[in-house]
């Protein structure tokens, strides 16, 4: 496999899983805002509630577009670039992508329609009901894409069939309760809901500066308020439940985001702050803050927390036991009968992948000598620099979005909405969760590597047989599509809030029906 | 673990499942799709266009879905056929992604700025959005009847040895001609269903009656070429229905002729192809009579018949390869696991229904036709 093709394959999931994401976060959160809004508008009976609920929907909209245009790449790339990958582990990842689609994404995509369409034709608790139906299908979405996702960080309920050269499910239970797949889902939920609410903070807080639409714009940063606190604590609680370290892979990733070369011992520290080095393998002016590392991680102050080269030195032994692994496979495709070689192949199953990472040094992994074995067990460190700033990046915006929604919610609460340094910080923070949720995923992916499935299949192996120039065409033309829908669509946004909460109602005084309030 | 149903019948089963998404995508998306290829045509001003779009613009959404789930739901039940199909046929994959990106964008983004140049923009992205994806399918369809260019490796990783550029033979290009075809008598036939009666629906009408006779021509001239243009493939021996998937276990060879094997052992299969005739025969009298329902029941109906009609007569095939028979994708070698399959039944009985449920709850809610009086004074319109 040309080593092109796979690095320009990852570039091009990247860039437009990341992109997608961009538009995801806050369509999994202004849903459920919209649900809110509008049942205070249901409960209250008031216009402007119900002006409010529309004024973000026409924001809702706009964004959610984009989030379905590019799921649809998302839907298709993995057969298109990831051919071996999904003949590989089809049988268990492809279930929930399916799912995905016959309970989610047509709940969500058949009701947005009639959200949109609906004011006029529906009572008041008939259209609440379908909002909230679009905004349950959309979270349910997330939730077996982050299924899907999270068995390739933890495969469990799966065995290789050397029969059909693939993974076969065995446990669906073990995939759908995966501990991973459930942190991540309520942590990634939970980061859209941030997302959302510092959207709607910020946009209001500009409002508010600008002395326009003072009541929407009041009402929808109390309940952005509120939303996003709640939201915020979530993030930060269940992210360090996916800290809870399961699998070698996680500890890696772990050690890798940490920069911690040596394991530490009971009870580890948290670093705090250093300068990791690939180079020399070590980290620079580290400073630790003691014991909070091996809570997080062992959920204990007396288990020691696993570093890089001892992570690695196991590493070098599955890869040994995956040769093994490797050879009887080899001897039972020759020989489907050869019930021997099917018995060492059962003992050493579980290591298959890790003879298979030298595949990308040797063509037959039994070839390989001590020496490429060492280069392939270092292979299992991700890249650490890029893991520790990530890391470090991501959880301080976190902690500052929940100093940012708690001063929101006590100054909501004493009704001092106009706190003008307050307002300017609101409407700078608005990137910020974008920035976090970015680099989260960014942490997940890159941590996992070199694996497509951790342990089962390196990614090296996943990609599928094209070249260079078919990739290269695809990608260049992805950026340029791309690129130009994100201009189109900031512009819309911002013509849209320019245009503010009543455009639609004083176009249409007399269709709307309800005199617009302010 | 003993499963309530064999492995074979549930690979029957999810063969002909894959058919009911193809053909809900076909009939439903696929009017979306047909009427956005339409819509520069029988639309001329600024308000019908915006009419015509607002004839599917509350429901294409949910529409689509079909057309993810059956990604999906290949991914999940067929994943050598996903995985080799959409690496294989990479840069026409491309071509329906990026014509299909262009459609939710193209029917939100087109009436929130009043520059003609900006609508027009969108409106030919809503075209392309609805006339490529058909286009595309189409051939693809036509090179999975001829058998597409890739073998598979003792480790089962598929290599594709053909171009882009191969896809397009004439046999492949008349199957994308009919699928447009197809389509965008299925979307004329919605519009007389859906849209104000006028100006429009009297283009539509028209445009719809040539669609349908090409689509008779075009499927009459298909088949011919499938039973006489040297197509086909056969299983050699007895195939082990209910073994492991694995292609290169089974014995493929090509064929001539043999697409028609199936309609000698089963003459009822034969109900397919005759529906696909019929149905467009109906929506033709259905369009020249000012009968909507009549018409939008046969384009349906058309439909069904011509899709079944491929899937019957290849069955068992899947993807036939056409540079190493062996590696075939057939209903025997290339499905999920026997678990996987039976979990994805259960998944598929419960959901699917409910699916079809509160579609059919939207469409009513939103029944009645579009016009173009109401867009002004309706500011929810596209």
């Amino acid at each position: 496999m040309d080593p092109a093709v796979v690095d320009l394959s990852r570039l091009q999931f990247a860039l437009t899983a990341l992109y997608h994401f961009l538009f995801v976060p806050l369509t999994l959160g202004l849903s459920f805002m919209l649900v809110i809004m509008e049942s205070i508008y249901v409960m209250t009976k008031r216009p402007i509630w119900r002006t409010v609920t529309r004024f973000w929907a026409g924001l809702f909209g706009i964004n959610f577009v984009l989030g379905v245009a590019t799921g649809i790449t998302m839907e298709f790339q993995f057969g298109m670039n990831w051919s071996y990958f999904s003949h590989y582990v089809g049988d268990i990842f492809g279930a929930p992508l399916a799912i995905e689609g016959l309970m989610a994404f047509f709940l969500e995509a058949t009701f947005v329609g009639l959200m949109f369409f609906g004011w006029e034709k529906l009572s008041r608790v008939g259209h609440l009901f379908v909002t909230f139906m679009v905004a349950i299908g959309t979270n349910f979405s997330a939730l077996w894409i982050l299924i899907a996702n999270g068995w390739m960080q933890n495969p469990v309920g799966a065995t290789f069939n050397p029969d059909t050269m693939r993974m076969e499910v065995s446990d669906f239970g073990a995939v759908l309760f995966n501990p991973v797949a459930q942190a991540k889902f309520v942590h990634t939920v939970s980061s859209g809901y941030v997302i959302a609410a510092v959207f709607v903070l910020g946009v209001s807080a500009f409002y508010l500066l600008k002395g326009k639409y003072v009541g929407v714009a009041k009402r929808s940063m109390t309940v952005a308020a509120a939303f996003g606190l709640a939201s915020a604590l979530s993030v930060v609680v269940l992210g360090d439940e996916s800290g809870y370290t399961l699998t070698d892979n996680q500890k890696m990733k772990l050690a890798a985001l940490e920069a911690m070369w040596e394991t530490e011992p009971a009870p580890a520290g948290l670093a705090a702050f250093g300068i990791p080095s690939l180079a020399d393998r070590k980290t620079h002016y580290e400073v630790k803050i003691p014991y909070v590392l091996g809570l997080i991680a062992t959920r204990s102050i007396d288990k020691p927390v696993e570093g890089i080269f001892e992570l690695v030195a196991t590493a070098e032994d599955r890869i040994e036991s995956g040769v093994i692994a490797y050879d009887a496979l080899e001897k039972v495709k020759a020989n489907p009968k050869d019930m021997a070689a099917r018995a060492i192949f059962e003992t050493h199953r579980r290591d298959l992948g890790y003879g298979l990472l030298l595949k990308r040094y040797v063509a037959d992994p039994r070839m390989a000598d001590v020496a490429t074995i060492k280069k392939a067990s270092w292979d299992t460190v991700p890249n650490v620099p890029v893991m520790f700033w990530s890391f470090r990046i991501m959880a301080g915006i976190g902690l500052l979005m929940i100093a940012l929604f708690a001063t929101a919610f006590v100054l909501v609460t004493l009704r001092k909405h106009q706190t003008r340094w307050f307002l300017i910080l609101a409407v700078a923070a608005i990137p910020l969760p974008w920035i976090a949720a970015e680099l989260g995923w960014i942490l997940a992916e890159v941590g996992r590597q070199p694996w497509a499935v951790e342990g089962v299949l390196p990614t090296a192996l996943g990609a599928s047989s094209l070249s260079v120039p078919q990739l290269w065409t695809t990608i260049v033309l992805f950026t340029l599509l791309y690129g130009a829908l994100a201009v189109v669509e900031v512009g819309l946004i911002l013509r849209h809030i320019k245009k503010g909460p009543f455009a639609e109602q004083e176009a249409f005084a007399s269709a709307a029906g309800e005199p617009a309030v302010a | 673990m003993e499963l309530p149903i064999d492995y074979a019948t549930l690979r029957i089963i999810w063969w002909a499942l894959m058919g009911v998404l193809l053909i809900g995508f076909a009939l439903t998306d696929g009017f979306d799709m047909g009427v956005g290829a339409l819509l520069p045509f029988v639309a001329r001003t600024d308000a019908e266009r915006r009419m015509v779009i607002n004839t599917v613009g509350a429901t294409w959404e949910g529409n689509q879905v079909w057309f993810i789930l059956g990604g999906g739901a290949i991914f999940a039940a067929w994943p050598f056929v996903y995985a080799v199909s959409f690496s294989g046929f990479y840069l026409a994959m491309f071509l329906v992604l990026g014509a299909m990106i262009m459609r939710p964008v193209g029917f939100k983004y087109r009436s929130k700025r009043p520059e003609p140049g900006w609508r027009s923009f969108w409106d030919w992205a809503l075209f392309t959005g609805g006339f490529v994806p058909v286009l595309v399918f189409g051939v693809a369809v036509g090179n999975v009847l001829q058998g597409a260019p890739f073998r598979l490796d003792s480790d089962l990783r598929s290599f594709y040895e053909g171009s882009f550029f191969g896809l397009f033979t004439p046999f492949t290009l008349l199957c994308g001609l009919l699928s447009v075809a197809m389509l965008v008598l299925h979307g004329a036939a919605w519009l007389t269903v859906k849209a104000e009666q006028g100006p429009v629906t009297d283009r539509a009408r028209k445009l719809g009656e040539t669609a349908g006779l090409a689509s008779i021509v075009l499927f009459a001239a298909g088949g011919f070429y499938v039973a006489f243009g040297g197509l086909g493939y056969r299983l050699e021996g007895v195939a082990d229905a209910a073994g492991p998937s694995n292609p290169l276990r089974a014995v493929a060879v090509h064929a001539s002729g043999a697409w028609l094997d199936n309609y000698g052992r089963h003459g009822w299969m034969l109900i397919a192809p005759v529906l696909g005739f019929v149905g467009a025969a109906v929506a033709l009298l259905g369009l020249r009579t000012g009968k909507a329902a009549l018409s939008f029941s046969g384009s349906s109906v058309s439909a069904l018949g011509i899709i079944s009609t491929v899937g019957l007569s290849m069955f068992p095939f899947i993807l036939p390869s056409a540079i190493d028979p062996r590696s075939s994708l057939t209903v025997w070698n290339a499905s999920s696991s026997h678990l996987t399959l039976f979990i994805m039944l259960i998944v598929t009985v419960i959901f699917l229904p409910l699916v079809l449920l509160y579609t059919a709850w939207v469409y009513k809610v939103l029944w009645g036709r579009t016009s173009t009086a109401a867009l002004a004074t309706n500011p929810d319109l596209y």
